[in-house]
């Protein structure tokens, strides 16, 4: 579980040209659950979400994991529960170019140090779970759309985290392979998984498989989901 | 520390295959490094074995040379003067050398012409260094005529050819007889260019060269150590020019490498930003940049110093050559001994790889610290 109390993240702080992006959010994610960050651009939401993910820190507030108060603790820590707690889908899923859809899912886990071979293995068993085996030493670049979506599904999944979130991930995808992914975060889902995603994709938050929907705007929550 | 070990072996893997995705710009990087570590290492390893070869060719010379000095110049020296100075205690092996230089106008190079100690051949022969045997297709058994102080040629056997292995000192050299050598230049009997002396205990030639000065106060001792000083300050004051002139190349070098660590891309950018989102550490992100300039300046200076391995001891150092060897215009061709000390390659390794890491460092913290939420706010 995730709990959000008056939470508050200003950029540039004390400048003329400061912004709140989230002002004052209190908020409960129930764990195991598929949760939808629901808002128009500038609404605060993918700010929320690096907050959540402990990718920033808040200017004000604080976030508990599973009852544990992380907003305090040093870059190093937060770092480790981002690496072990979260895996990240990033809009346009932020593959590194170059080199191959196997050494991007295996990316996240490389500064854990655990066996390599193993490591590898891992890597292809979560390819083959979503069909592009065949595709491993591909080069990113050479990916097709969904291809390269589900790569990044699979570099979120390589350290079997606990949380997945998602910022717009259907964004540059066409309905067929936004369908697509919603069926693959319902089999996260069923994997026990707790899923984040920050959409004004009508398609990700009217989709069936969404257990709840908070709506955002101008950093504030509108209410307190569907 | 088996996890730290791999960690780093990951780590390296993502930097090979980093490195390998900017092949152009690394390869260009590689080629300019590697270029400046073969200058630097071609005049050290160049400077270094011409000065150990001097050594070598002076182990064996006198201790002590005696010149007489006339207004300041160096004069021929009265042979009563050797008599004189082997009253002095201490000294041994006291004799007159004769030596001068003759210009061959014919090629337009001095030659040293020199009266050795022993000359086993017949009076009208001479034996030549192989610098004069190529200028002038001399061989043995060749005739070279030579100019005498009046204008008059006198003509010359060639009765050998100086080995190759001491060509450093022997390339100009021309040895003849007493009797040809006084004749050529018409010198009377009875002086010499010099007096060689040894000293018998080598802590004695300061207190020996004083005594000489106060017996005979026109003369000066010039002691083995002293020759042995003006090389190495010969050697090192050439260096000296060449490391200068690669200074500018190293301080070009540096630019370029602090361009190319600080002018990260916006794609390099956003990849570290993806890779601190993933949950990457600053310091695993410092460990790439460490292991990128690592296989960069490594292969670059090993590449250098194995070039100039060949460059410099087994073909001639055509790049040097006319600056830090010869004294005149008949260079001399001969393979330098190769010698490399572990003070030489940790010293070019301190001129190079730390120069290239200290300007990278900042840049490579700059991209390090990049915030991960960077990536998400794109």
């Amino acid at each position: 579980m995730i709990e959000l109390e008056g939470i508050r993240k200003v950029f540039n702080e004390g400048k003329s040209y400061a912004l709140t992006a989230v002002d004052g959010v209190s908020l409960t994610l129930e764990a195991r659950k598929v949760t939808v960050l629901r808002g128009p651009s500038g609404s605060g939401k993918t700010t929320l979400l690096s907050l959540i993910g402990c990718m920033a820190r808040p200017t004000a507030g604080r976030i508990h994991l599973e009852g544990r108060e992380i907003t305090s603790l040093p870059e190093r820590f937060l770092t480790g529960i981002r690496r072990s707690t979260f895996g990240f889908i990033f809009q346009q899923f932020n593959l590194v170019k170059g080199v191959s859809a196997l050494e991007n899912v295996m990316l996240p886990a490389y500064p854990l140090g655990g066996d390599h071979g193993r490591l590898v293995m891992r890597a292809h068993k979560l390819l083959d779970l979503f069909g592009i085996g065949p595709r491993a030493h591909s080069r990113a670049e050479w990916l097709s759309g969904g291809e390269a979506q589900r790569t990044a599904i699979a570099r979120a999944l390589i350290n079997d985290p606990a949380v997945i979130i998602a910022d717009e991930p259907t964004a540059h995808l066409d309905s067929k392979l936004s369908g697509e992914f919603m069926e693959m975060i319902l089999r996260l889902r069923d994997q026990q998984k707790t899923v984040i995603i920050a959409s004004h994709d009508p398609l990700v938050y009217e989709s069936g498989m969404v257990d709840r929907v908070v709506s955002m705007r101008d950093g504030r929550i509108e209410g307190a989901g569907t | 520390m088996r996890p730290w070990i791999e960690k780093q072996r990951n780590i390296l893997d993502f930097t090979l295959s980093s490195l390998a995705r900017r092949k152009g710009k690394n390869i260009a990087l590689i080629c300019v490094y590697t270029v400046l570590v073969v200058l630097l290492a071609s005049v050290m390893f160049f400077t270094h074995a011409l000065r150990k070869e001097a050594v070598l060719v002076l182990r064996d010379s006198p201790a002590m040379i005696v010149q007489r000095m006339v207004a300041g110049r160096h004069d021929l020296i009265p042979a009563g003067y050797a008599d004189s100075i082997r009253t002095v205690k201490g000294v041994s092996a006291v004799r007159g050398r004769l030596w001068g230089y003759y210009f061959d106008p014919v090629v337009g190079a001095n030659y040293t012409l020199m009266v050795p100690e022993v000359f086993e051949h017949p009076a009208g022969s001479v034996v030549i260094g192989a610098g004069v045997s190529r200028s002038r297709s001399a061989m043995t058994g060749d005739i070279l005529p030579l100019r005498g102080y009046d204008g008059q040629l006198s003509y010359f056997t060639v009765a050998g050819i100086l080995a190759s292995d001491s060509e450093l000192v022997s390339s100009d050299l021309m040895l003849l007889s007493e009797q040809d050598f006084r004749k050529l230049f018409n010198l009377p009997g009875g002086v010499y260019t010099d007096i060689v002396l040894d000293v018998r205990n080598s802590r004695e030639i300061a207190t020996v060269a004083g005594k000489i000065v106060r017996l005979l106060p026109d003369t000066r001792p010039i002691s083995r150590n002293e020759v042995l000083r003006t090389y190495d300050s010969i050697f090192d004051w050439r260096s000296g020019i060449v490391v200068v002139i690669l200074f500018a190349v190293a301080l070009a070098f540096v630019i370029f490498a602090w361009d190319k660590a600080s002018g990260l891309s916006a794609e390099e950018k956003k990849e570290i930003g993806v890779l601190k989102a993933i949950g990457w550490e600053t310091s695993d992100v410092l460990w790439l940049k460490f292991w990128e300039g690592t296989v960069i300046s490594l292969t670059s200076f090993l590449a250098g110093i194995l070039l100039a391995y060949v460059h410099v001891f087994l073909t001639p150092a055509a790049l040097f050559e006319p600056v830090l060897k010869g004294w005149s215009v008949l260079y001399p061709e001969f393979r330098l001994l190769p010698e490399v000390s572990a003070y030489q390659v940790a010293t070019l390794f301190f001129l190079t790889v730390v120069p290239y890491t200290v300007a990278t460092i900042i840049p490579s913290w700059r991209a390090a610290t990049i915030d991960p939420d960077a990536v998400m706010r794109a």
